[in-house]
C-alpha cells in the first residue's frame, strides 16, 4: 500500500543514512547442506541491551527443502528518493529471498512481526524461467525501476546469465533487464553508480560448472569468469568489458562508492593462478572509459600438506580465498573476508588507489582454525559474508560460502557461526567477546541483512 | 474570459506541479549537487518548463481541435471519462517506472523527462476543465477563435510551475538541503489521482 510520507528508513544520501539508529535485528539466510530440511531466514538479536543478545530469536522455514538460500534483499530502499524515478511512498517491508539452487523466490513480510517474518508469496522456478528467461537468482537489489535480480543461468541453467526485474509491490516477474548484452555471458553480482547512469556486473560461471563444486580443471584452465561488464543503466545496453587476464579467476563482489558523485568501486578476485593470492581491484573512470587497477594483493600462506584439503595439498599453501568484501557508508573502510586463511581485514580506502591496512582479526581458517574470544573452541569455516552497520561501528560476518564448495576446502565439515566486530572510529577492529552465534548442525549461515538497511542494501542519488 | 477562476485554476495546477518533487525541482537540485553548480539549477528550469509546456499544450491542442470539429458536450464527456480512466491507470500502475533519463543527462534529456512526467501524470488532461470555459465560453468558440485562450492558459500554467519550481529548487539547494525529503515529501501523487478522478466526475454532468 502507498504511504503518506517516505519510509523512515529511506535516506537521500549515505551521509544521512549514517545517522540511523543502531540495528536491533539481523536477518541471516541459513541453508541445509544435506538438502533434507527446509532452509530458513533466521532472525538474530543484535541489541546489546537485550537479554537474548547474540542468539537466534526467530526462524522462518521455507516451504520446500533444497532451495540453498544465499543472498537476499529488500523490496524497496533509499533509491526510491531518486529524482528521475521517484516512488518513495512505499515501505521497506518485504525480504526478497531467492533459492540459488532451486530458483524459487520467496517474499517475506517483516512488518507484522519483525522477529518472525511471514512468507506471503512464493514464485515457483518455472514462472521465473518463463517470464525472465533466467534461473539461479543470486544478488537482489532495490533500484530505480523496481527489484533487480542477478541470475547465474538462463532458463535451461546454461549461459548467458543476466538480470531480471521484479515489481516492488506485486512481486510479479517483469522480465529480462538487458536490451543489448553485447559479449556478456557469465553472471554473478550486479550493482550500479546511480550518479553515473552505470550498471556494473561481474562473473562466476554457468550453473553446470559450480553446482557440484568448483571443477579444478576449469579453474586451473582459467575457464571461470574473470571480467567486469559496464552497462548504460537506463538504455540497458552493454558498453564496456574489462578482462582481468588469464591469471585471474572469479571476479565477485561489486562495491561501488556509496557517494553517487564518485565514479569508482571495489571488486575482489578470489584467486590468482600464479600464486594462489587474492586481490582487490579498484574500477574508476578514466576519461570516457572505465579502467581497473589492482590495489591490494593478499598472498597465500605456506602450509604443511597434512593440514590442507586434497584440492590444495599439491600447492603446499593456504590461499586467502577472498570471497566477500564490503564498503562502509562513508566510503572510508573496506572490509575483506579471507575465507581460506581466516583473516578479516580492514583497509582505509579514503584514497581508493592506495588502500592502507588498518585492522585485522583471525577466526577459523583452513589451517589455523582460530577460536573466538567467547571460548568457542577450534572453529571451522572462515570469514565469508560481511555486513556493516550504517553508522560503520559494527561489522557482522558468517562462515559458509556455498554448499557444494564448503567441503572442497573444509572437508571435515563446517559448523555455522556468526560473529561481530566493533570498529574504532579512526580505524581498527576487535571482536565483541559477547557476540558469538552458533547454528545447529542442520543449517549453515550465509548472507546477513540488517534491520532498516545496511552497507550493501541501499543506493543513493544525493551526495 | 472575464471570469477569473479558470485562470486561477490554471495557475494553481501549475503551482501544485511545481511543489511536487517528482515533477522537476528535485531533479534540478540533484543536477546542481552532482555538478557542484548553482548555474545548473537555474539552467535546468528551462527544459523542465519547456518539456511540461509541450506536453500540456499538445493535449490542449487536441481538445481545442476536437471542440471545433465535434459537439462540445461529447468532448466534455470524453475528457471526463479520460480523466477518470487516467486516475485508475495511475493507481494501478503506480509501481511501474521505466527510467529513461539518469543523472548524467543533458538539458535535452531533462526536457524529454519533464515531457514524459507531465504526460504520464495526465497534466494536460487536467487542464481541460479550466481551459474549456475559456476556449468555448457558452459552448461556442469566441470570434477570435479558441486557440488564443488555450495558448494563454498553457502560458499561465507554465509560468506558475516554473516560478514555484525555481523557488523551491533554489531554496533547497542553497539553504535547506535534501534531508527535508524524509519528512516533507508527502504523497502528492495520491492527491493528484484523487484530483484527476474528481475533475473527471465534475466534467461528466456538465
Amino acid at each position: 500500500m502507498a504511504t503518506w510520507t517516505p519510509d523512515p528508513s529511506f535516506y537521500p544520501s549515505p551521509r544521512m543514512a549514517m545517522k540511523a539508529a543502531p540495528e536491533k535485528l539481523a536477518y541471516v539466510a541459513a541453508f541445509d547442506p544435506a538438502r533434507t530440511v527446509p532452509d530458513e531466514i533466521d532472525v538474530i538479536d543484535v541489541d546489546p541491551a537485550s537479554q537474548r543478545y547474540s542468539s537466534i530469536i526467530g526462524k522462518t522455514a521455507m516451504p520446500n527443502a533444497g532451495d540453498e538460500l544465499h543472498h537476499f534483499g529488500w523490496n524497496a530502499c533509499s533509491s526510491t528518493l531518486c529524482p528521475n524515478a521517484p516512488h518513495p511512498h512505499i515501505e521497506r517491508r518485504y525480504l526478497v529471498v531467492p533459492g540459488l539452487r532451486s530458483s524459487r523466490i520467496h517474499i517475506l513480510d517483516t512488518k507484522p512481526d519483525p522477529r518472525k517474518p511471514e512468507i506471503v508469496k512464493v514464485i515457483e522456478p518455472a514462472e521465473v524461467a518463463e517470464r525472465a528467461g533466467y534461473t539461479r537468482p543470486h544478488t537482489v537489489h532495490c533500484g530505480p525501476e523496481g527489484i533487480y535480480v542477478a541470475a547465474l543461468g538462463n532458463h535451461e541453467g546454461k549461459g548467458p546469465g543476466g538480470i531480471f526485474l521484479m515489481d516492488h509491490e506485486s512481486f510479479d516477474v517483469r522480465g529480462q533487464w538487458e536490451m543489448d548484452r553485447g559479449p556478456q555471458h557469465f553472471a554473478y553480482d550486479a550493482w550500479w553508480h546511480l550518479g553515473h547512469d552505470t550498471m556494473v556486473t561481474s562473473e562466476w560461471g554457468t550453473p553446470d560448472t559450480f553446482e557440484n563444486g568448483l571443477i579444478p580443471e576449469m579453474l586451473l584452465g582459467a575457464k571461470y569468469g574473470r571480467r567486469l561488464h559496464f552497462w548504460d543503466l537506463h538504455k540497458r545496453k552493454h558498453v564496456q568489458t574489462i578482462d582481468f587476464g588469464d591469471k585471474y579467476q572469479l571476479v565477485f563482489e561489486l562495491r561501488p562508492a556509496h557517494d553517487p558523485t564518485k565514479a569508482y568501486g571495489f571488486v575482489n578476485c578470489v584467486v590468482s593462478l600464479e600464486d594462489l593470492s587474492s586481490s582487490i581491484w579498484t574500477w574508476y573512470r578514466d576519461g570516457d572509459k572505465w579502467a581497473v587497477k589492482k590495489v591490494i594483493e593478499i598472498p597465500a600462506e605456506p602450509a604443511k600438506e597434512e593440514d590442507l584439503p586434497p584440492v590444495l595439498k599439491g600447492f603446499k599453501a593456504c590461499p586467502p580465498l577472498v570471497t566477500d568484501i564490503d564498503l562502509s557508508m562513508d566510503d572510508k573502510f573496506l572490509y575483506v573476508a579471507c575465507w581460506g586463511t581466516g583473516d578479516l581485514q580492514q583497509y582505509d580506502v579514503s584514497d581508493p588507489m592506495n588502500p592502507k591496512l588498518t585492522g585485522k582479526v583471525r577466526i577459523g581458517g583452513i589451517v589455523s582454525r582460530t577460536t573466538h574470544p567467547s571460548g568457542s573452541g577450534m572453529l571451522s569455516g572462515g570469514p565469508q559474508m560481511v555486513e556493516i552497520s550504517r553508522d560503520g561501528r559494527r561489522v557482522y560476518f558468517t562462515n559458509s560460502l556455498y554448499g557444494a564448495i564448503d567441503p572442497q576446502f573444509y572437508p571435515d565439515g563446517i559448523d555455522g557461526w556468526m560473529v561481530k566486530l566493533d570498529v574504532a572510529p579512526s580505524g581498527g577492529i576487535a571482536f565483541d567477546p559477547k557476540f558469538f552465534v552458533k547454528w545447529p548442525k542442520s543449517h549453515r549461515p550465509h548472507q546477513v541483512r540488517l534491520e532498516g538497511g545496511d552497507c550493501s542494501s541501499d543506493s543513493y542519488c544525493y551526495p | 474570459m472575464s471570469e477569473i477562476w479558470p485562470w486561477l485554476m490554471l495557475a494553481g495546477l501549475g503551482a501544485f506541479h511545481g511543489l511536487n518533487p517528482a515533477m522537476g525541482w528535485l531533479f534540478s537540485v540533484a543536477l546542481g549537487l552532482h555538478r557542484g553548480s548553482r548555474r545548473v539549477v537555474w539552467l535546468s528550469l528551462l527544459p523542465i518548463g519547456l518539456g511540461h509546456a509541450l506536453s500540456v499544450a499538445s493535449v490542449a491542442l487536441l481538445f481545442v481541435l476536437a471542440g471545433t470539429l465535434i459537439d462540445g458536450t461529447i468532448v466534455r464527456i470524453a475528457a471526463g471519462i479520460t480523466l477518470i480512466a487516467w486516475a485508475i491507470y495511475r493507481w494501478h500502475f503506480r509501481s511501474r517506472h521505466r527510467v529513461r533519463v539518469g543523472l548524467k543527462t543533458g538539458l535535452m534529456g531533462l526536457g524529454l523527462w519533464s515531457f514524459l512526467m507531465a504526460t504520464a501524470h495526465g497534466a494536460g488532461l487536467m487542464l481541460w476543465p479550466a481551459l474549456m470555459p475559456l476556449c468555448f465560453p457558452s459552448g461556442r468558440a469566441p470570434d477570435s477563435g479558441p486557440l488564443l485562450p488555450a495558448v494563454l492558459g498553457v502560458g499561465v500554467h507554465t509560468l506558475a510551475i516554473v516560478a514555484v519550481t525555481a523557488t523551491i529548487a533554489i531554496t533547497v539547494y542553497e539553504w535547506i538541503g535534501v534531508e527535508i525529503l524524509r519528512r516533507a515529501w508527502i504523497n502528492l501523487d495520491a492527491i493528484w489521482m484523487l484530483a484527476l478522478a474528481t475533475a473527471g466526475l465534475c466534467l461528466l454532468p456538465g
